[in-house]
Order: C-alpha cells, then structure tokens, then sequence
C-alpha cells in the first residue's frame, strides 16, 4: 500500500540527484577552474615578461624592421616598419592561397572525373596519382620539390628558354610582364561594362526561360563580354600595352614578372597535395547522385551533355561544397609551411624574422593567429549561408 | 496440337566483344576520344616509368660502403641510405641502447596479436592495458631513469622512432580528448556547450605550425618560472591540442547521426548518462566514424613531420640532416624518394586497414 501511495505523489528528488541543481553545480565549477586558470596564466605571463625585461603593447608596429624580404607584392625596403613586414607577410600568404587554391580545383576536378571515367586506363591512372600524393606528408613533397628538382635547374647564364621570353632557371621563372601605356583604361572600362551587361544578361535569360521554356547561349555570350568585348575595345585603341621581357644583366635576370623557387615549390606542392584531396571529394560528390537521377533524366530525352550540366552537376555540387571549402581552408593554413623553404609569408616574416627581432611574442602570436582565425571564421559562416540555401527544400 | 521448340545451341559471343581485344575495346577505346585519350595516357607511362624503375632498381647501387661506390652510373645509391640506416631509425639514440626501442615496439606488436585470434576473451582488458598502461611501460623503457636503466634524454631521440612515438602518444591522447569535447559539444548545458565549441574552433583556425611555435615560445611564459618543459613534450601538448579538435569533429559526426530513439531508450531503461553514452551511444556512433577516425590519424601521421621546425629530429628531419653531409652531398632524391615511401607506406596501410575495418564492422543493411 505505501509504494502505491508514494507512486502516486511525484516525489522531488534529493538535491544532488536533481538534474537542475546538478547542471548548475557541473557549470560554476567549470567556470571557477576556467577563471582560475586564465588567471594563473596572465599572472605567470606577466611576471615572467617583467622578469625577462619584455614590454607589452604594439607600439613595435611603427618601429623600422631593418631586414630585406625575398619577395613582397607592395613597396617594401629596409627602412621599412614592422606593421609593413605584417602587411607583405599578409598578401604573400594571400597570394600562394589564391594560385594554389585556382591550381588545386582545376587538378582536382580534372582527377576526380577522370578517376570516374569509363577508360580503364585513365581512371586507373587518377587513382594511382591520388593514392600517391595523398598518403605522402605535404612538408616532404615541399622538400621534394623545392630541394631536389627546382635546385637542380641551371644558373641564370645557361638559362632554359621555354619560348614566348620565358626563362626558366635555378633563380626562378621569369615571365614577360605587361606594362599598361596610355589609353589602357579604356579597356578597364570595357571590361567593367561587359561584367555588368553579363549580370543584366543573365538575370534577363533566367527570366526567359522561366517564362517561355527557351534557352538562351548563356556561357558563349558570358565569355564574348567578359574576354571579347574588351579584347575588342583593345584592339580598337590601339593596343596600349608594352610587354617586357627578362633580360640577363650581370648574374640575373630582370624586368617581367620573376616567380622566385621558394613560390613555385609552396604552389607546385600544394596544388598536388591539396588536388589529391579534392579529387576525392569531387568523385563522392558524383557518385552521391542517385543513380535513378541519370535514368530518369535520359528518359526525358536529354541529351548526355545536358544531363551533365542540368542534373548531376548541380545536384553533385551541393554535397562537393562543404567538403570544398574545408580543402581550401586547409590549403590556406598549409600554406605557412612556406616557412620551412623560406619564402616570405605571413609565418616567416612576421612570426619568425620580426618575432626574433623584437621579441614581442604575445602581441605577433595573437595577431597571427587572428588572421588564420578570422579567415576561417568568415569562410565557414559564409559556407553554413550557401549550405543553408542550397539545401534540399523537402516537403 | 503442341509444337516442341528445341533450343538450339549458343552461338558465341563475337571475337572482338571478348577476351583482351573485348576488353580494350570496351575499356580504352569505345570512342575516338577515349582512344585518343588511352593513347595520351599510354604514352605518358612510357615516358615516365621505365625510366622511374631504371633508376630506382636497374641502374641503382644497392652494395657498397662509401660514397666512391655511387658514382657507377646514372641510378640511385641506396648505400646513401643503408649508411644512415641507424640514424634514420633511431635519431642519436646510442647504438648499444637500441634494443630498449626495439624491445617496445615488439612487445606492442607482440600484445596487439591477440586482437587477430577470434577466441580470445579478454580484448577489451588487453586494449586498456595497451592505451592506459603500455605506455608508462614503453617511456621507462626507452626513456630508462628506473629499473636501473640508463638514461637517454629526448633530445638524442629521432628517427622513424620520434615519428612513431610522436603519432602514438598523439593519437591514444587526442581520441579521448576528442570524444569529451564532442559530448561538451552536444551538452544541454550551456557552459559546457560554448567552451568546448570555442575550443574546437580555435584550434581548427589555426595552422599546426602557428601552434607548434606557441609552443615553444609561448608556453614557458604560461607557467610558473622554473617549470621547464622538455621541447618533446611541448610539441605533444601542441600536437594533442590541436589534433584532438579535429577528433571531436570527427566523432559529433557520428554522435549526430545516431537516432534520438536511441538516447531516448537509454533513458528508459534507467541508465545514467555516462552509461547510456558508454554503453548505448558511442560504441555505435564511433563505429559509424572509424574512416573519419583513421582518416584524422593518418592526417596526424604526415603532421607530425612539421615537429623539424621547432627543431626535432624526426624522420624528415634526419633526412634533411642526413643530406646536408659534406661526405654526402647531391643525394637529395634518394632521402627525400625513401622518406615519402616509409610515410607512404604507413599512411597507405592505415587507409586499406580503415575499409577493411568498416566493412568488418558493417552490421547494418547493406545496399
């Protein structure tokens, strides 16, 4: 009789099994050891800095560096700041993020099809070229190229001459560089014009095709403003554009655009390395295509072109993305392995050389580590938005 | 009135829809673009690999002692190698010593044989014994200071060894890290929750190489001055940190694809949360994981080769080392071919064993 009865009144439970007082118990502590460990760090980072005699701040940013760069995209001296060392870092480890990521999903994309393609043989190699260079660590394949195939090109003087004033030797590639003359804006402002018309022209396609059913040449008319309405405008004025190119003075070349060593073994690496990875995520995103998809679309009577273009790849691309962004994220921070060759990124230069120099460790760690944040940060929320807008609309 | 049709015989298949001319046809050369592409593919390999096998086998030096003996022809010198092979596997670890090392790694292999014979009743005490106790045993070992061994400090230590010893500790470390931080992660409770999401992210922001140099220059300001940190022992904090953000990852995957049944009948039947997710939960949701877990360790594999540029001697490292020699100078293809195959070798194993493993665990429907 009594069980039933205390079955019957809902009982509260003693207060260290109720789940309310136990998540708040679970959490403060938490909070006090987080406090409290926070708090010994600053303590001991303080009193160790006193004691080494390190000042804290960024007054450092405004004072002159004294060090050359290898390689900098914007003016850059020795009288320069060490808040300029950051900037050059920055757009160096811009720049190798930009080729490599451009490089590896041409590669990737090239592979992943292949490795799915109907030819034995193509597919067979794909996989043999994927299987190898992902299961070989990114920093030797660094040292592969940089040490053993770039060093053993030839010096300056006995230069390879790779035709169109390309040279190619131990110092780097030298490419001829194009040098805007007067009048070349009016292709600028052709080119604007024609990226514009392509969006008005898109949108108005779209439209039609909504409406009425019919297709309209939207990729041939895309490239003609973008690529032939301006080479036109060029040609039209004149063609306003020197080119210069390499020229051996005393031990090297100069004039054109120079590639140092340094950044074409980063890109070469990392375009091979990362487009491995890429293939793969390209392959599953192609087979994630239900089967029927193809079936149902060849008994529309698309043609095979079109259901490429109109059924798998836009289905295909909704699951390649996430796993996309991620490879070019990790191709962007593995990109301060340039730091092992010593080419002049953002690690290099500002964690290493100005570090060194000034010992201000705190102040560049942080502000290192901000940038890789930050850019991860804003590339997967930007990421989560597309994934939000893709995803499949189920009933 | 029935008429019997009497099945005649089997015609066979045309000539060139069989055998190997069959088989080209349908596999290299369907269409005219597919032959011209099997032909482009063909001649790439003609050019590339017998040349690739000449110099790696045919025209290579196997034998010899000194540098005199490699400059015969234009193959590789594998004496380069076989002249480094201590340092290579062992770092500066002293020769005379190199039993205790080996004796570690036969004893895990020599405890990992059990798992393989069916009848074997103990795996899961076995399996603790190896992650919890195995190495305090394997550092006494090779780091001597008891037992009347001698000490070897980690700085001579190096080699394929550093390497293994790195991914070990790196990997029986971050794995329960990784799946407490995926549980803070999926916790109701709200502290928990933004912790363990803020730890997860920034590790994940960062590159490995940023946290290694924290490590080495940052970490001594953290702490109590006197308190020194072995450079090893910074770079498995570091290595830790870092890898087991990636694990937690790994394994929310799994925990999210689990049914809400599931946590719901563990309730049910009464169980408190650490034995609903230990005995309901995670044996399910880290089956569903084991490629994503492997994957994650053989990421951890090629990075701990990073751990040169603070200064360790790894395998890479020893390499490197190994080639700046003045005795033995312009072998660099050598080091660098022999180094990528011993990580390719581990990495490859560890890829095959994964999608064995999955297929071997595959207890579910399969389409």
């Amino acid at each position: 009789m009594s069980e039933l009865e205390t079955a019957q009144k809902p009982s509260n439970p003693a207060v260290w099994n109720d789940p309310k007082y136990r998540a708040l118990f679970f959490q403060t502590a938490l909070i006090v050891g987080l406090v409290y460990f926070l708090y010994s760090v600053v303590n001991n980072t303080l009193s160790n800095m006193e004691a080494r005699g390190i000042s804290t701040g960024f007054a450092f940013l405004t004072e002159k560096a004294g060090f050359g760069i290898l390689q900098s995209l914007i003016q850059f001296n020795e009288d320069s700041s060490y808040g300029r060392t950051f900037l050059v870092g920055l757009m160096n480890t811009g720049l190798v993020a930009v080729l490599g990521i451009f490089l590896a999903t041409l590669l990737g994309f090239g592979m992943g099809v292949a490795r799915l393609s109907s030819n034995w043989l193509i597919a067979k190699l794909a996989t043999v070229y994927i299987e190898i260079f992902r299961n070989i660590p990114l920093l030797l394949q660094i040292f592969f190229w940089y040490f053993a195939v770039l060093a053993g090109l030839p010096s300056p003087r006995n230069s390879m001459s790779l035709g169109a004033g390309i040279e190619f030797n131990i110092r780097g590639l030298y490419l001829p560089g194009p040098i805007p003359e007067s009048g070349f804006s009016i292709t600028v402002i052709a080119f604007i014009i024609g990226f514009i018309a392509m969006l008005f022209m898109r949108r108005w396609a779209h439209k039609r095709q909504d409406e009425t059913g019919q297709q309209f040449p939207v990729g041939w008319v895309t490239l003609g403003l973008l690529i032939g309405f301006p080479f036109f405008v060029f040609l039209l004025s004149g063609m306003p554009m020197g080119i210069e190119y390499p020229v051996l003075t005393g031990f090297n070349f100069s004039g054109g655009i120079a590639l140092v060593p340094e950044l074409l073994a980063l890109v070469l690496a990392l375009t091979i390395y990362t487009g491995a990875f890429i293939a793969e995520t390209v392959r599953a995103g192609i087979l994630a295509v239900d089967h029927g998809q193809t079936e149902a679309s060849l008994a529309l009577g698309l043609k095979r072109s079109q259901l490429m273009k109109l059924v798998i790849i836009p289905q295909a691309m909704r699951v390649i993305i996430p796993p996309l962004t991620s490879q070019y994220l990790n191709l962007t921070k593995n990109s301060s392995l340039a730091t092992a060759i010593g080419y002049p990124d953002l690690v290099n230069v500002f964690m290493g050389t100005t570090l060194n120099q000034t010992g201000q460790a705190i102040e560049i760690t942080a502000m290192t580590m901000a940038v890789y944040l930050t850019a991860s940060l804003l590339i997967s929320s930007l990421m989560n938005w597309y994934n939000k807008k893709m995803a499949l609309v189920e009933r | 009135m029935s008429v019997n049709h009497v099945k005649g015989p089997d015609l066979p298949p045309p000539n060139s829809e069989v055998g190997i001319a069959g088989w080209m046809k349908k596999n290299l050369f369907s269409s005219y673009a597919n032959g011209f592409m099997s032909l482009v593919a063909i001649l790439l390999i003609v050019l590339l690999v017998p040349p690739l096998i000449d110099w790696a086998f045919w025209s290579a030096t196997w034998t010899g002692e000194t540098r005199a003996d490699c400059d015969q022809d234009g193959g590789a010198c594998w004496v380069f190698i076989a002249n480094r092979i201590d340092q290579i596997m062992y770092g500066f670890y002293p020769a005379e010593l190199h039993w205790r090392p080996n004796l570690t790694g036969l004893g895990l292999i020599a405890l990992t044989i059990p798992f393989f014979i069916k009848s074997f009743k103990y795996k899961n005490w076995l399996g603790a014994f190896i992650l919890i106790v195995y190495p305090f045993i394997a550092y006494v070992l090779i780091h001597g200071g008891s037992f009347g061994l001698e000490v070897v400090s980690t700085t001579k230590w190096g080699g394929l060894m550093l390497t293994l010893i790195l991914s070990a500790v790196g990997i029986v470390a971050s794995l329960p890290i990784g799946i407490l931080l995926a549980l803070g992660r999926r916790s109701k409770m709200p502290m928990f929750k933004s912790v363990c999401i803020m730890y997860i992210e920034f590790w994940r922001g960062i590159p490995l190489i940023t946290v290694l140099f924290m490590a080495s220059v940052m970490l001594p300001l953290f702490f109590p001055e006197g308190s020194d940190f072995d450079k090893l022992l910074r770079a498995l904090i570091g290595i830790t940190m870092f890898q087991s953000a990636y694990m937690a990852e790994v394994v929310r995957g799994g925990l999210q694809a689990i049914p809400k049944g599931q946590y719901e009948a563990a309730e049910a039947l009464g169980l408190n949360y650490p034995k609903s997710m230990g005995l309901i939960i995670l044996p399910q949701a880290l089956k569903l994981v084991i490629p994503g877990i492997v994957n994650t360790f053989i990421a951890l594999f090629k990075d701990t080769t990073l751990v040169l540029i603070i200064g360790l001697f790894d395998l890479l490292a020893i390499i490197n080392l190994a080639l700046t020699d003045s005795d033995w100078l312009g072998f660099d293809d050598e080091g660098y071919v022999f180094a990528a195959f011993v990580f390719w070798v581990f990495c490859f194993a560890m890829s095959r064993y994964s999608i064995a493993l999955e297929a071997k665990l595959h207890t579910g429907h399969k389409r």
